[in-house]
């Protein structure tokens, strides 16, 4: 039987040695380099302080949908990179920074695919006194000036998740059963792997396959208000109980950012992180310690304020009219 | 990398090699509900915060019919033992065709769903590529060209050839293709078993 090397092997060797070059052109950094300089004019013209947090971190991510790189120290200390800067960010706000910004490397093992690679580049920041709208239309202004496309944010879209899966698959996502989307799933052509009769993961499956790819061409669209299953950190709705103020922002086929109303609340915060840790044990994953610190920091009280990630490659990759990630990389995992 | 599971069956372990959905590209062949399939297309899909699915196109190597699948990702799926050899076609025996490893001299059966089209090519001694699945012929594939001997067609009519008209022959393998009218029975010609066309004249 022939052996097959794994996704991650090594670059095979030719007969001028391993592979060396860059995947992305020269074009491509470029572009990179002036999408950089853009986000920060665009920060520093609205008075958004530049932050820097590490990317070795004491605490792993506890989201089940979400794997940590672990680095072992050599004095026997557990360290892990980065999945998100977002606990240290809320620290720096929970201490007082005000508004701030950051671009740094964010870190997510098993994710590898042509929107995805283990290491990825990162821009979040944080609006104190913002609501998740105010948020949104910034987005939309940000990536208007990097993509360059005039008019991208007057037209953008918004629509609630559960008005996306109505209009889309004819599913109330807050009403339905796994059995009934499975079915559904099924009828348009995207079977469920057998066993999965988790509603949000059919949900997610529906999400990504389905409704993104339908969403209008060249229109920035934000979807909002998710259930309160998928809220991650986002604060719950405040008439709404079964919502969370979490909002994506789309183009083009591509999740390009998440934002939240962040939860404030460190008791909540803390029943979450149990739930996470819950989940995991459920589906055998590996055990995690929850941020300490960070939920010393919501006690000490974190503002009011609304956040989003954005994943830059990605920006990129539709700035230049690129199919994968892999060609606005300098070095993508199989060459790093 | 390549991982192997054990599994205890009947009280004997045997050894299982299974795929993890990162490991999927193009090319890979699995065992999806018992068919030994190719992986066609493979893409990773996860929402930031939600759960990583692979949506695979996967090609049932004994139907040839495509269809899309859905794994969760980090997944196991069971290896086929697929792979591709030439064998030297030795004979038909009413039921089977029977073909040769040239080097290891071991001999193997095709059925007529393996064999399929390929049946109306195949002339003893030809070396034909052959998709084993656990050593088993899964698909045989003709040669690109075969040469083989007319039995049957009509008697030519010279002075027509400028005119590039056929006429159909019967093949010693009973296949039947389109020649030039200038070709007569009993002589070898040269086919393209891609397209089922006549090629040239072969030299005897």
């Amino acid at each position: 039987m022939q052996i097959h090397t794994g996704g991650l092997a090594p670059a095979p060797y030719t007969m001028t040695g391993p592979d060396w070059k860059p995947a992305a052109s020269l074009k491509a950094m470029h572009a990179r380099a002036e999408m950089l300089n853009r986000v920060r004019q665009f920060f520093r013209q609205r008075r958004v302080l530049e932050v820097e947090t590490p990317c070795l971190a004491g605490a792993a991510a506890t989201d089940p949908n979400i794997e940590s790189f672990a680095v072992a120290g050599r004095s026997g200390e557990q360290l892990f990179l980065n999945t998100s800067p977002e606990f240290f960010m809320k620290r720096l706000l929970c201490a007082g920074s005000g508004d701030i910004y950051q671009v740094c490397k964010a870190f997510r093992e098993d994710e590898r695919g042509r929107l995805h690679n283990p290491e990825f580049t990162m821009l979040e920041w944080y609006r104190t006194g913002f609501g998740l709208s105010e948020l949104m239309h910034e987005v939309a202004e940000l990536l208007e000036l990097v993509l360059a496309r005039r008019g991208l944010a007057r037209t953008a879209h918004f629509i609630s998740y559960r008005a996306l899966f109505q209009d889309g698959i004819g599913i109330d996502p807050l009403q339905a059963h796994a059995r009934q989307l499975r079915q559904v799933l099924c009828e348009l052509g995207v079977t469920p792997p057998d066993g999965e009769d988790e509603l949000d993961a059919l949900l997610d499956l529906a999400m990504s396959s389905i409704l993104m790819p339908g969403l209008p061409p060249d229109t920035l669209t934000f979807v909002f208000d998710y259930p309160a299953s998928q809220a991650a950190l986002a604060r719950r709705h405040p008439d709404e109980p079964g919502l969370a103020r979490r909002f994506e922002a789309l183009l083009n086929g591509v999740e390009l950012a998440n934002g939240f109303e962040e939860l404030r609340d460190a008791d909540e915060q803390a029943g979450r992180f149990d739930k996470d840790l819950g989940r995991r044990r459920q589906r055998g994953q590996t055990a995690v310690r929850p941020d300490d610190r960070f939920l010393a920091a919501l006690r000490a009280g974190l503002p009011e304020c609304c956040g989003v990630a954005m994943g830059l490659d990605r920006v990129l990759m539709l700035a230049l009219g690129a199919r994968s990630l892999d060609q606005v990389m300098s070095f993508p995992i199989e060459l790093a | 990398m390549r991982c192997f599971q054990l599994t205890a069956t009947a009280g004997a372990a045997i050894l299982m090699a299974t795929y993890n959905t990162n490991e999927f590209r193009s090319g890979l062949k699995v065992l999806i509900d018992g068919d030994p399939c190719a992986i066609v297309e493979n893409e990773f899909v996860k929402p930031g915060k939600g759960q990583a699915f692979n949506r695979v196109k996967i090609r049932n190597l004994k139907t040839g019919r495509v269809v899309d699948r859905t794994f969760r990702s980090g997944e196991s799926v069971e290896a086929a033992d697929v792979h591709d050899t030439e064998l030297q076609y030795l004979y038909y025996d009413g039921e089977f065709w029977h073909f040769m490893d040239p080097q290891s001299f071991a001999q193997f059966q095709a059925d007529a769903a393996a064999v399929g089209d390929a049946a109306q090519w195949l002339k003893d001694q030809d070396l034909c590529q052959v998709t084993l699945w656990n050593d088993a012929p899964l698909i045989v594939v003709a040669p690109k060209f075969v040469e083989l001997r007319i039995t049957e067609t009509d008697p030519g009519v010279r002075g027509d050839t400028a005119q590039g008209g056929v006429k159909p022959a019967t093949l010693e393998t009973g296949a039947v293709v389109k020649v030039p009218l200038f070709v007569e029975e009993g002589e070898m010609i040269k086919v393209d078993t891609r397209s089922g066309e006549y090629v040239s004249r072969a030299r005897d």
